[in-house]
């Protein structure tokens, strides 16, 4: 049988080498104003294999958004380390890419001018000007590409993020709760979106979110994290072909299981009555 | 959704709203309105012809000739607008303003003129200011040129320093302190002050213009950019920096253009302060422009010139307004629809 590429996660396929990630029990405190610390993170460790698509799953609160500025190394960790590739993160770098909730565009920028961002930083603007063109296309914007921020719904502004943080071609992509603004529809509009993204750059995507149907729907594995201090409950593997149905019994199945282990739901006692 | 189906994302849209919409602008009514400014440049003509003058000061006509040739323009105005719908909302709603803004010369020209209700040399009517406009028009065009020279030299020095010492200040917290305490104590210090230390630093007058000038431009524009560098949002710096972004890339293309609005505020405040301080300074000892004209012909009692160079320096100063506020609008751009002016 011929593996049809749409259905199958890079991952599986093996092309993409690079990428991994590594947490190795990673501990962060925040020292609040009135001087008294907060513990966010308590020995957090797992990996990421590359092109896997891993989602970060917890309540509001449980440092999952820490971890991940950890991981893009916005900050550094107070105890622990993360790798890439083996290597220490030490600092934000190219080759991180950070999607956040806002989608942070640059409002005195054009769609265009925001998406060659990262190709002006890196000084590469001339000779990859084309790609601007092929990611406006991908992530359907063409005719929009002289509109400013301001004109954009939500949606739209997103993608004009998510293609900004593609452009470099980042060995990992961090999603923070990049869908959380957006409507019901839109969201899973754009969820089926991401998905085309990751499958066409091969890119290793760690995705945080609170919405437990996104994180069965997209991921190749849930690591699901505790609150306060944040820790990793759970890792749990999505078993699912894909592209997925959301009304799949094995859908329902792990989302009642995610729900227990947060403790939202009872573990489900069946009585016999003979 | 398509480009083509949505006018407002392409380039060089006209936002709706740009005239402002009066009662005067639609109907019948308003058709009659439009003859309203020529109207009252004939009745301007008519009293200004017919009524006997009681000041003491020979006629010279300039004032009735600018009546007519206005009253010509407005009729051919009034006239155009019936053919050309693009200008018709503009005039329409204009000529209520224009109307009133005739009467202001025609009612100075009775007070002063025609029933002598204040005194000479210090109160001309419009006639005798003209005449002297019309007879000083080399020298008044040299004072334009010499306070433009001024005032553009200092500003732009003042707007160098200031963006220059306003980054450092809104970037660096070892600038901000250091250079806080003396933004603090200086700044609110008028610029004039340091007249009479400016003169015996510097070697010429023109020289210490440009300093006063630029001193007095330097506070505005200083507090306002380093405001809006350090009002930059920091998920806009995180961006770039998980994009390999420099501290020069994240100064000047991030930081920078974030704090453009603040920085337009603070050119605009420099602007006014600027004004203040090249008419001061021209008074006080720079022996060329306009202040300079105003102090010589009030020292010769010529009023009708004091009135001249004032009608003259408020064109120009209002002109030069005017031209920072489209040199920010078109800067500006993206901002349009979200903060209104």
């Amino acid at each position: 049988m011929v593996a049809d590429f749409t259905a199958i996660s890079p991952s599986a396929l093996g092309q993409n080498l690079e990428g991994s990630l590594c947490v190795q029990s990673v501990s962060k405190e925040f020292v609040s104003t009135d001087g008294h610390k907060v513990q966010a993170l308590k020995d957090v460790a797992f990996s990421v294999r590359p092109g896997e698509f891993v989602s970060l799953l917890g309540p509001s609160g449980c440092g999952k958004s820490t971890l991940l500025r950890l991981a893009a190394g916005l900050d550094g960790p107070t105890s622990g380390r993360l790798l890439l590739d083996g290597k220490p993160i030490e600092g934000p770098s190219a080759e991180r890419g950070l999607v956040f909730q806002d989608p942070t565009l640059y409002p005195w920028l054009t769609v265009r001018g925001n998406i060659e961002t990262g190709l002006r930083i890196a000084g590469a603007l001339k000779e990859r000007a084309g790609e601007v063109d092929e990611f406006i296309r991908l992530v359907g914007l063409e005719g929009f590409d002289s509109a400013y921020p301001h004109h954009l719904s939500g949606g739209m502004a997103q993608r004009v993020a998510l293609a900004r943080a593609l452009i470099n071609h980042p060995k990992v992509l961090f999603l923070d709760e990049p869908l959380g603004a957006l409507d019901a529809f839109n969201r899973m509009r754009m969820q089926d979106e991401v998905l085309k993204l990751w499958k066409l750059r091969l890119t290793t995507v760690l995705l945080v979110t609170h919405d437990i149907d996104e994180a069965i729907y997209m991921s190749d594995r849930i690591i699901v994290m505790s609150h306060r201090p944040g820790a990793v409950e759970d890792i749990l593997g999505v078993e699912m072909p894909r592209p997925r149905q959301r009304n799949n019994p094995y859908f329902t199945h792990l989302r009642n299981a995610i729900l227990e282990m947060l403790h939202f739901a009872k573990k489900e006692t069946i009585e016999y009555y003979l | 959704m398509t480009a083509s189906r949505n006018p407002a994302y392409s380039k060089g849209s006209i936002i709706p709203g740009d005239l402002p919409r009066t009662r005067f602008s639609e109907g019948l009514l308003p058709a009659i309105l439009t003859l309203l400014p020529m109207a009252a440049l004939l009745l301007a003509l008519a009293l200004h012809t017919s009524l006997p003058a009681r000041q003491a000061s020979p006629v010279s006509g300039y004032y009735a000739l600018l009546l007519k040739v206005f009253a010509a323009l407005a009729l051919a105005a009034a006239a155009l607008q019936l053919f050309l719908p693009s200008w018709r909302r503009g005039f329409r709603s204009m000529a209520p303003l224009a109307t009133v803004t005739i009467l202001i010369p025609a009612a100075l020209d009775l007070i002063t003129l025609k029933f002598a209700l204040l005194p000479l040399p210090y109160f001309p009517g419009p006639d005798l200011i003209l005449k002297s406009l019309w007879f000083d028009r080399g020298l008044l065009a040299e004072c334009v040129l010499h306070s433009m020279f001024l005032l553009l030299s200092g500003y732009f020095v003042g707007i160098f320093t200031g963006l220059v010492t306003g980054i450092l200040i809104g970037w660096y917290t070892a600038c901000r302190y250091w250079m806080m305490p003396v933004l603090k104590t200086l700044g609110p210090v008028p610029a004039t002050v340091w007249i009479p230390l400016s003169l015996v630093l510097f070697p010429t007058t023109w020289l210490s213009g440009v300093f006063l000038i630029a001193l007095a431009v330097w506070f505005p524009v200083t507090v306002m950019t380093s405001t809006g560098i350090s009002n930059v949002r920091i998920a806009h710096l995180e961006v770039a920096r998980t994009m390999g972004a420099s501290r020069r890339y994240l100064v000047f293309h991030v930081a920078l253009p974030s704090a453009l609005p603040d920085i337009f505020i603070g050119l605009f405040m420099g602007l006014c302060a600027a004004f203040l301080t090249l008419v001061v300074a021209e008074m006080m000892g720079v022996k060329a422009g306009l202040g300079w004209y105003v102090n010589w012909a009030q020292n010769w009692t010529e009023y009708s010139k004091v009135f001249a160079a004032i009608i003259i320096i408020t064109f120009f100063f209002s002109g030069i307004m005017t031209l920072l506020f489209k040199i920010r609008d078109k800067v500006l751009f993206w901002m349009k629809g979200v903060i209104k002016w």
